[in-house]
């Protein structure tokens, strides 16, 4: 019931081999979504998919979810299949609509995903409190999700997707409706809280500064068909703080993600073929 | 709308009601009239339409020649015992009408093959219905338990209660956010868990109005039935013979048909209460 | 196309057949339950009766539907115009949605010479005036503020903006009430002759009926009412798919 989730040491996180997945197989409307994937993550890892539309990656985190099924090749969680994992509740979701019960208060928000594994009343609502704790948010345990802001909502959210101490955590976008000033302190807090409970991340994001700021690997996609085209480290460190930002070496990893994002080579002088068509 | 302002306004209405009732009456023709060759005027007269204030007064007046008690008396008790019986209707046509959404929400065969007899079943008059229920329940002796010709009524009431109930819950079960359904997935819940964890609750914008509607069913299928079935105590059987005597106590149908629509509203205001609590901590919506 | 089809045909057969057998194994009486079979019988003896009662009630249904409509959506024009008339009619809508409106037929089959039609053709005009009223009422009113923002830009005349955005907005709200309405009616229709009058309709056929104990006649004639019902709601939606090509939105119903 209430007991740690189950995978030992050198196990990977993640583990994704020859992943494909096409919508409407067989069919004149075929979507290649995911083409040829090969990834491992390890446990503590902070790993960001990023990529213009189209390019596969919340199919890519739905694949590890194992709220799809894929086409061909196999996606190990904790070292299971992506299956067990989900019945084991081996990872937390978040999305980019926190998704609260708006019939439930914050703290009842928060049991949910224990409810559902039948922990008992009095252990939920310890445990409840310990993540409303973690959030910062105690003091609005009995509130309700609308009487709450669009980062605080997200903050609940965050909340419940680690209530049950999941090792490995899936956000698809979480930060994409909030503005500018949230988004940014909400990724501080992110950190801050992944670093407190040793969660690996499997995050989702439009932002280039956000994928560079959070995480330990970037993941670059392009789309059709959808697939990883760039690995890039990011070594800013684990302890990073609001001034991390306005350094050089995070403008240049930035940089570096960016002309990933392009199509160009980071050290070559390769003209790109738009370029050229324009010149012309 | 203040609720106050809704109460004055509602009391405004129904006196420009009353004032265009008068007022037709002193323009009105007297035997009523024609228009275009179709006769689609009422009488004026005061035995077709009695005086507003007779309607009234008449509350205070005994029955009729073989009884003292007062009129008010009278429709009162009658609504009393319809109300219980429609209450009783709208108990079980609620739940009939939640099974049979949940079913039809799980399983989608279930749903195309029922929905439409659903639909045609409100087409069959009680009229009908009722004597098939009457004697069926006459039949039934279970242990010590007879069927009381209430029943009958209560269960034609239920007839017509169930069918609001039962198209609102299965629109309100289906119109989850897929969002909300995929986090249950990643749960791995199961159907049931999610049916009473996010579909219900999810779903109570939905039943709740059509609640509203069930339980004005339920009074409708209750009158009917007793008129049909010559269930005696009601309002239905008070509207019946007060028409009838129409031509010599003109005032004496509308005490009836004003105590029937005060079993209505007090019907709807109960539904209002259910509404108030049940969605007591969600965000208001400005609907109506 | 068949796929849909057959869940409810199936059902439909399996429950005429277990009705069928019940009849004949438990040896009902006709007074009791009539076997389909038997009602069929009736069905096909009483034809023209049923016709006959069918035309009646029909034709009752029929105007106070189109009139009921036509004043229903009159009165939804004026109300998205003027707030007043709203605010004066919304609590008597309510009002009158609350109680068993057909106790209304009592009164008015007093103010009628008792050989009219009118009181029925009366409570089916205002059982469908209110079902209208109420969803064309919505179509209109509740346009998205952003289409109103860019007419307003264009500098549109309210008129305009009735013409372009809010009238083709309210056109599915009109259809979603006449497939209520359209069956409501001949239901109204044929309750509305339970409470005296002429005794020429439908329901005063399955009155009479039931009080002979004539059950498979009575049950020929409900056959009859739920064939008028069913076409009515028919045409309804037909109307429906032909003035909105391209499909239905999925609008919520404004329930009478």
């Amino acid at each position: 019931m209430n007991s740690p989730p189950a995978g030992g040491e050198g196990v990977s996180a993640v583990e994704v081999r020859g992943l494909s997945k096409v919508f409407n197989v067989g069919r004149p409307d075929a979507v290649e979504a995911l083409v040829d994937i090969d990834l491992a993550i390890l446990p503590g890892e902070f790993v960001s998919l990023i990529g213009p539309s189209g390019c596969g990656k919340s199919t890519q985190l739905r694949l590890i979810a194992n709220l799809t099924e894929p086409t061909t090749g196999e996606v190990l969680v904790n070292g299971k299949p992506a299956r067990s994992a989900r019945l084991d509740q081996d990872y937390g979701m978040a999305f980019q609509q926190a998704g609260l019960f708006e019939w439930r208060s914050v703290a009842k928000n928060v049991e949910l995903p224990l409810e559902l594994k039948g922990w008992d009343k009095a252990g939920r609502r310890a445990r409840a409190r310990e993540m409303l704790e973690l959030v910062k948010l105690p003091e609005f345990a009995e509130h309700f999700p609308w009487q709450l802001s669009g980062g605080m909502q997200q903050r609940v959210a965050i909340a419940r997707a680690l209530a049950a101490h999941p090792p490995l955590l899936l956000m698809d976008e979480p930060f994409g409706a909030l503005d500018e000033m949230t988004r940014e302190h909400m990724q501080t807090e992110l950190l801050r809280i992944c670093g407190e409970t040793s969660t690996t991340v499997v995050f989702v994001t439009h932002s280039i500064p956000e994928a560079v700021f959070l995480s330990t690997r970037v993941l670059v996609m392009s789309p059709r068909p959808g697939r990883i085209t760039d690995v890039i480290d990011v070594d800013l460190g684990p302890r990073r703080s609001v001034d991390t930002r306005e350094t050089e070496r995070f403008f240049a990893k930035v940089t570096e993600v960016r002309e990933a994002l392009r199509g160009v080579q980071p050290t070559g002088v390769e003209p790109d073929i738009e370029q050229v068509v324009e010149e012309l | 709308m203040t609720r106050a302002r809704r109460v004055w306004t509602f009391a405004l209405a129904l006196i420009l009601v009353g004032a265009v009732w008068e007022l037709y009456k002193v323009i009105g023709p007297e035997d009523g009239g024609t228009v275009f060759g179709w006769t689609i005027l009422p009488r004026a007269n005061d035995t077709a339409m009695p005086h507003v204030w007779e309607m009234f007064s008449r509350y205070g007046q005994p029955e009729n020649r073989a009884s003292d008690t007062p009129v008010l008396v009278v429709v009162l008790r009658g609504a009393w015992f319809t109300f219980r019986i429609a209450l009783a209707g709208l108990a079980l046509g609620t739940a009939v009408g939640l099974g049979l959404a949940v079913l039809m929400a799980r399983y989608k065969v279930v749903e195309r093959g029922l929905l439409p007899y659903l639909v045609l079943s409100q087409t069959v008059p009680l009229i009908a219905l009722a004597p098939l229920v009457v004697s069926w329940g006459g039949r039934l002796h279970v242990g010590a338990f007879e069927w009381p010709r209430w029943l009958s009524a209560a269960v034609l009431g239920a007839f017509l209660a169930f069918f609001p109930v039962a198209v609102g819950t299965l629109k309100g079960l289906t119109s989850t956010p897929p969002a909300s359904l995929e986090l249950m997935d990643s749960y791995a819940a199961s159907w049931r868990q999610t049916l009473f964890k996010l579909r219900f609750p999810a779903a109570l914008p939905f039943i709740v109005p059509s609640l509203k509607l069930a339980a004005t069913a339920s009074v409708v299928g209750v009158v009917v039935a007793e008129i049909s079935t010559g269930l005696a105590g009601g309002i239905g059987r008070l509207i019946i013979e007060y028409a009838r005597e129409a031509t010599s106590d003109p005032a004496k149908v509308f005490t009836a048909v004003f105590g029937a629509a005060a079993l209505g509203l007090v019907m709807a205001a109960i539904v209002a209460v259910v509404d108030l609590v049940g969605m007591r901590n969600r965000p208001r919506e400005a609907t109506e | 196309m068949f796929s849909l089809a057959w869940p409810p045909l199936v059902f439909g057969a399996a429950f005429l057949l277990l009705w069928e057998f019940a009849v004949r194994v438990f040896d009902f009486q006709p007074y009791f339950l009539p076997a389909p079979s038997a009602i069929w019988d009736a069905f096909r003896t009483n034809t023209s009766l049923i016709w006959e009662a069918t035309k009646v009630s029909g034709l009752n249904a029929l105007l106070g539907l189109v009139v009921g409509t036509a004043i229903g959506v009159a009165m939804a024009f004026l109300l998205a115009r003027w707030r007043l008339v709203d605010d004066l009619l919304a609590p008597l809508a309510v009002a009158l949605n609350a109680i068993p409106i057909f106790v209304l037929v009592a009164v008015f089959n007093n103010m009628y010479p008792v050989t009219s039609e009118v009181p029925r053709r009366l409570m089916v005009t205002l059982v469908v005036y209110f079902i209208v009223l109420v969803n064309v009422a919505r179509g209109l009113r509740e346009v998205g503020a952003v289409y109103l923002d860019l007419m307003r830009s264009y500098a549109a005349s309210d008129v305009t903006i009735l013409r372009k955005v809010r009238v083709p907005h309210a056109v599915p709200f009109l259809f979603t009430a006449l497939k209520i309405a359209a069956p409501a009616s001949v239901i109204t229709a044929f309750v509305s002759e339970y409470f005296g009058g002429l005794q020429n309709g439908l329901g005063s056929r399955i009155v009479s009926n039931i009080a002979l104990s004539n059950n498979a006649e009575a049950w020929a004639y409900v056959l009859g009412a739920c064939l008028l019902g069913l076409a009515f709601f028919l045409v309804a939606a037909a109307l429906e798919r032909t003035a909105t090509p391209g499909g239905v939105s999925a609008r919520e119903r404004v329930g009478a």
